[in-house]
């Protein structure tokens, strides 16, 4: 059995980071020039942690699958960043949003992390302007903030709807910057196909050469992964279409236990589905809620045209069921509540699954131009894939998969249970509980990798500033890349009929309507038949074309399909084991009568932790418990 | 829709490519255009053929990855439009399209539509970046930046380095995208201070790794993508010129 230990400070709430800042093992310069990091994805969490640990002298070796670290998933990011600056002076603090983050996160998140991540998300904001990330500012020269996202103060840094592309480009280019000095080498295009692990330590990895297909090791002192999220589970969602769970899922093969696998986040405002051709869903900012109102006709299956249904013929029913928060709910209750007005059959558009946006009332009171500042690009983006223009009709809305709060389970350092593997930013599990609020996310992966892996990681490598630099002739390689072969080997003999995207669209439809947005015990066990089934079937029937000797995105995407299969089922044994509602999670037998989500913190207040046993074997369970110290555990009302 | 495809292919950096045509029957005007390559490649693999490799992520027009050249345009023929966000509604039954990868000696073919962009990460280490190391950033209100200021910064640094400015300009000049990163840290305070010397390391780089230079005909403009502007340019000429002078009269 694998032990874990949360290794939290001791010490008051507010206390431990800077106690354990204080007390952690340090690396003298000198030494850690001696020391290799190997870190795999540079979105902004990787991007932020190669240049902190290359300024600090660490040798890094980076990596990533697409042709430059600047195009990773964290560029889609539109909304803003959140920090504890109080410019405001709206009552905000820390401590509130550590507290907003853990009550966003239904009470499924460890305080000391959350708190941590509020603590430094104030210096994270000093760090991107100084790198020349262009923030939003107001007429005074001085920051600009808005709110966002279920909370009642404005903390959000925003550089218009593209906050996440401003706070990557940065990081990135502190990356480039430490390139040109020879302490961050680039490997692009680039696949992870596994961990290389040598005495119970993480030492290396191997990837797959995207371009020649040729097998390649590297080796390290120690790995640290920065690969994403697994929200294309359901085919359809916000991510990139390249995004994928395959490096996480290696190193969880390999020993490092997977924590909430199923807590999935929908984003309640993405454009609808169009036609079974679709790649991706394209999301709308939540922002958008800010100023639009979400309705659907009062009448069911009302097919006249949104403009021609008279005022009172329409629900506003975010604003008639949470009157307190109205559209400014947070996305998992604003998902929910969509799917509820269209599973009743009062949804809009050709398939009846959608919802309006409607900004007529807040063009007629602000005016055009004041909507167009805020959210123009937005509406841009809306008429070029719909062809409808939101300045005169409502979009049309739906949910769609978007983040994944569950992930490597790491302790306080941020290390997972392999000896010198470290999770970061959405790869791991740490911070936002069942459901992430709008503005967490480049909050917790610039947080993480400017200013706490670099502390951590010292830590650990203090201890191997005598292990001389790992080699790659090491038996564990050697096998290692005979398996990573083998793997490719098979998929690459099947000689079926059906595409890698074929199986990847039917197990992603599965996924979304038994493991998505609600979840019940009878649609989980029929999934997880479901699954197997399907996934005999693409070992039997797959399709690669070409060589694995080549450039081939074929064989890259049914390599992600393989570890997709791990994940779905791990999601439904999760999502079967918590009988309770929370989050982003919703068991249909666990609800309040007036169909809220009914937490049940007696039995589910912990962290579900998997052990991977083997192929074909259940996952085992263990349960990190979560102790509130610091907040009053409350039923999570909007009303 | 039926449509006929005339699609670069060519194997791998090393061998010849040549033009390839396909008759692509069935094709909806609700696909993308990149769903309706998916959907090419779908009966190509069905026919026991190679399929098409080309780049692309995100799929909404952010990440930079996808960039084609259609029918002599780079991204296509639609304004603002990167090559995943162009829909097929731009085409009509009938339509013959060419497409083919980024013509410029800077960025080599990988494959049928895949070039190596890989020089523009070199440019950007050569300059592209203000050297503020974590944990030295003073409190972020400390220096107030004049709103038009920072709204023409962030309007630099849209760029999403996709590459359509070197494809459209006959030269292969990169001086919009090199421009428009100098241009966003020369706005800043932030970034004022190496801002010279930034202009003369990323120019010279540029020159090394065979882009050519601007002749003014303003092609990169209108097919930026993210509508950055020739006035860059301008900007980062002035930066580059005086770092020359201060550089002559310190030696």
């Amino acid at each position: 059995m694998i032990k874990f230990d949360a290794k939290i400070p001791e010490g008051p709430l507010t206390e431990k980071w800077s106690i354990h800042k204080r007390s952690v093992k340090l690396v003298n310069p000198a030494n850690k020039t001696k020391l290799d990091i190997i870190l795999v994805g540079t979105g902004l969490a990787g991007a932020a942690a190669a240049s902190s640990l290359g300024e600090l002298g660490y040798n890094v070796k980076a990596f990533c699958f697409q042709d430059t670290p600047r195009r990773a998933h964290s560029v889609a990011a539109q909304g803003g960043i959140n920090a504890a600056k109080n410019y405001r002076n709206d009552g905000d603090s820390v401590y509130r949003l550590f507290y907003d983050v853990i009550k966003g996160g239904d009470f499924r998140a460890r305080e000391a992390n959350v708190y941590r991540a509020a603590e430094v998300s104030n210096q994270t904001i000093d760090q991107l302007v100084a790198a020349g990330v262009p923030f939003a500012r107001e007429y005074s020269g001085y920051l600009d903030n808005r709110s966002f996202g279920g909370v009642q103060v404005s903390r959000t840094f925003y550089a218009k709807g593209q906050t996440g592309q401003q706070c990557l480009l940065g990081a990135y280019s502190g990356m480039m910057r430490q390139v040109a000095k020879g302490k961050v080498t680039m490997y692009s295009r680039r696949d992870m196909l596994d961990l290389v692990v040598i005495d119970g330590k993480a030492r290396g990895i191997i990837t797959r050469n995207l371009v020649t297909g040729e097998i390649e090791r590297h080796a390290g002192h120690c790995v640290v992964l920065a690969t994403g999220g697994y929200g294309t589970i359901y085919y359809l969602s916000t991510l990139a279409v390249g995004s994928n769970v395959s490096a996480a899922w290696a190193a969880h093969k390999k020993g490092a236990l997977f924590a909430n696998p199923s807590f999935i986040q929908i984003h309640p405002t993405s454009i609808p589905q169009l036609n079974d051709y679709q790649a991706k869903l394209t999301l709308m900012s939540e922002s958008l809620r800010n100023d639009g109102r979400i309705w659907v006709p009062k009448k069911k299956g009302d097919a006249r045209a949104a403009n021609d249904i008279p005022e009172d013929e329409r629900d506003y029913y975010l604003e008639r069921r949470y009157p307190a928060f109205g559209n400014l709910v947070p996305r998992d209750v604003a998902s929910r509540a969509a799917k509820e007005r269209c599973d009743a059959g009062y949804g809009v558009g050709k398939t009846g699954l959608s919802v309006y946006l409607d900004f007529k009332d807040a063009i007629k009171k602000q005016g055009k131009k004041a909507i167009e500042n805020k959210y123009g690009n937005l509406f841009e983006l809306y008429y070029k894939i719909t062809g409808d223009n939101p300045y005169e009709v409502p979009m049309r809305i739906y949910p769609a998969g978007h983040y994944t709060m569950g992930g490597l389970w790491v302790d306080y350092n941020l290390m997972t249970t392999i000896e010198g593997l470290y999770a970061i930013g959405e790869a791991n599990f740490s911070d936002h509980g069942a459901n992430r609020l709008g503005a967490g996310s480049l909050m917790q992966c610039s947080g993480e990798g400017y200013f706490i892996l670099p502390v951590t990681i010292g830590d650990y490598l203090a201890d191997e500033i005598k292990t001389p630099r790992i080699s790659t002739d090491h038996p564990e390689f050697e096998k290692a890349e005979k398996e990573v072969k083998e793997k490719i080997d098979k998929l690459m003999a099947i000689n079926g009929k059906q595409t890698p995207t074929t199986f990847h669209k039917r197990l992603g439809k599965i996924m979304w309507d038994y493991c998505g947005m609600a979840r019940n015990e009878k649609g989980l066990q029929k999934a997880m038949i479901m699954v197997q089934e399907l996934e005999e079937e693409f070992w039997k029937d797959l399709k690669v074309s070409d060589s694995a000797k080549e450039l081939n995105q074929e064989l890259e995407k049914a390599g992600h399909v393989v570890d997709f299969f791990g994940i779905a089922k791990l999601m439904i044994q999760d999502a079967l084991n918590r009988k309770e509602s929370c989050g982003a999670h919703f068991r249909e037998e666990s609800q309040t009568p007036d169909g809220e989500a009914k937490r049940i913190h007696s039995e589910y207040s912990y962290v579900a932790i998997w052990e991977y046993l083997g192929e074909d074997k259940p996952h085992t369970l263990h349960k990190e418990p979560l102790v509130f110290e610091n907040v009053e555990l409350k039923e999570r009302s909007y009303k | 829709m039926n449509i006929t495809l005339e699609i670069w292919r060519q194997k791998d950096a090393k061998s010849k490519g040549k033009f390839v045509i396909y008759k692509l029957n069935d094709v909806s005007e609700e696909m993308s255009f990149l769903e309706m390559l998916d959907f090419l490649n779908n009966t190509l693999i069905s026919k026991g053929e190679s399929p098409v490799a080309f780049d692309h992520d995100c799929r909404e027009g952010i990440c930079g990855s996808c960039g084609l050249y259609i029918n002599g345009w780079a991204h296509g023929p639609a304004h603002l439009t990167t090559t995943c966000e162009l829909r097929m509604t731009k085409f009509k039954d009938g339509d013959k399209i060419t497409i083919e990868p980024w013509r410029s000696k800077a960025f080599p073919v990988i494959k049928d539509l895949i070039v190596d962009r890989s020089v523009f990460d070199k440019i950007m280490q050569a300059g592209g970046f203000i050297s503020a190391n974590s944990g030295a950033a003073p409190e972020a209100n400390s220096i107030p930046i004049p709103k038009d200021n920072a709204d023409a910064a962030f309007d630099a640094a849209v760029c999403i380095g996709c590459g359509a400015c070197v494809a459209a300009c006959k030269n292969s000049s990169a001086m919009l995208f090199v421009s428009a990163k100098i241009s966003q840290f020369a706005l800043l305070p932030q970034g004022k201070t190496e801002a010279k010397e930034r202009a003369r390391k990323m120019v010279a780089k540029m020159d090394e790794v065979g882009f050519g230079n601007c002749t003014n005909t303003g092609s990169c403009e209108t097919r930026c993508p993210k509508g950055l502007k020739l006035t860059h340019i301008a900007k980062m000429n002035r930066e580059f010129i005086t770092a020359k002078i201060v550089a002559e009269k310190s030696t």
